[in-house]
């Protein structure tokens, strides 16, 4: 499985990490539908920083198209909000 | 093949897939997307370039400002020896604003370094992909059918496309806060354009306008502290005002013996206009 993440890079993830992953982005949403900014910047960067340690960094030169791309590192909880919940869940 | 169910990832993953939709018919992939690579690899070498200029330009104000601190404080002392307090409080106040917008040009500064950073790499990357598409489309035409060459032609696209599209969004983020700090110099501009952080040798009467507002802005803790401290320092604390007659009517810093007096190389311009301080 290759994850990207936005503005930084892809990285290569066993299929296995995938669980723990959905898991970690699981708790980011929901800490953004609940409006309150506590915990999502250290939930988020827990997110980020599972990718970066399970995986393995893709060549610059490679050529492979990602499964699964997160946003950068340094999304706001505001944007967050607009991005993942209500009306904003489809990109216009 | 494995991937993320949830809605972070769909929404990000749709929003780049929205941005390849728009690029060329795969029909025409073999050339043309060479080529439209290059042109996008040029746009953010000028995107990189705009965040170095919006860069500069707050670092031309932070260190115009910090010569303000420098000069008001200078001034602060020299009016207190003189027994002005009010002329004292009044550059303490100027003094404190302007540091309060240098801290907020200094996170910028950070944060535009950062995005300079941020865009660099993604050039990098994107230069890499380019190139190694460049190579590989000229070994998939020589060693393929022209129908099989454009399938996989196409399946090789789809990597560089995807960093196109990523940095296409770099771009946007940095684009955006570029005109955010835009705004902020602006502000700082119009600051100095009105005279706040002017030297206060040349206020001609009592408290204008800009004083009044100041007293607003800055908070008065601060210049009070600063004040304590300062006289503290100067020895100053229960001396009276030289010409009580003066008043609050025209403050002024007297360039002669009383003002330089206990003040070591007091800077003898303070009582002239120097250079271009607030003048537009």
């Amino acid at each position: 499985m290759i994850v990207r993440i936005s503005g930084e890079g892809q990285y290569r993830l066993a299929d296995e990490d995938c669980d723990r992953l959905n898991e970690l982005e699981k708790s980011v949403i929901s800490i953004v539908e609940g409006g309150s900014e506590d915990g999502f910047a250290d939930a988020f960067r827990e997110l980020l920083g599972y990718v970066r340690t399970q995986g393995t960094p893709l060549a610059d030169d490679d050529l492979e198209g990602s499964d699964v791309i997160l946003p950068p590192s340094d999304i706001s909880f505001d944007e967050a909000g607009t991005e993942f919940t209500g009306e904003g869940l489809i990109p216009d | 093949m494995a991937g993320l169910t949830g809605r972070m990832s769909t929404v990000v993953k749709a929003k780049v897939s929205k941005l390849l939709d728009r690029a060329e018919d795969p029909a025409e992939t073999l050339d043309y997307s060479y080529q439209k690579q290059v042109e996008q690899l040029q746009n953010v070498k000028k995107g990189i370039a705009d965040v170095v200029t919006a860069k500069k330009r707050l670092q031309m104000q932070e260190s115009s400002l910090q010569q303000s601190v420098v000069k008001l404080d200078t001034q602060a002392r020299q009016a207190l020896s003189a027994g002005q307090e009010d002329l004292a409080r009044t550059a303490l106040e100027r003094k404190n604003v302007a540091q309060t917008e240098l801290q907020g040009l200094d996170t910028q500064v950070t944060e535009l370094e950062d995005q300079q950073q941020k865009l660099t790499d993604s050039e990098q990357k994107l230069r890499a992909k380019i190139e190694a598409f460049r190579t590989k489309k000229e070994v998939i035409k020589a060693q393929y059918s022209a129908a099989e060459a454009q399938v996989r032609i196409s399946e090789a696209a789809t990597g560089v496309g995807e960093q196109m599209a990523d940095v296409g969004l770099a771009m946007q983020r940095a684009v955006d806060k570029t005109e955010n700090m835009k705004a902020r110099a602006d502000a700082v501009s119009e600051l100095e354009a009105a005279g706040t952080f002017e030297d206060i040798g040349q206020l001609g009467s009592g408290e204008d306008d800009i004083d009044r507002q100041l007293k607003q802005l800055s908070s008065q803790p601060a210049v009070e502290d600063d004040l304590a401290k300062m006289k503290a320092e100067l020895g100053t604390g229960a001396r009276p005002p030289a010409h009580p007659s003066d008043g609050p009517a025209a403050p002024q810093i007297s360039p002669g013996a009383e003002a330089a007096e206990g003040v070591p190389g007091a800077p003898e311009e303070a009582q002239q206009p120097s250079g271009n301080g607030g003048q537009a």
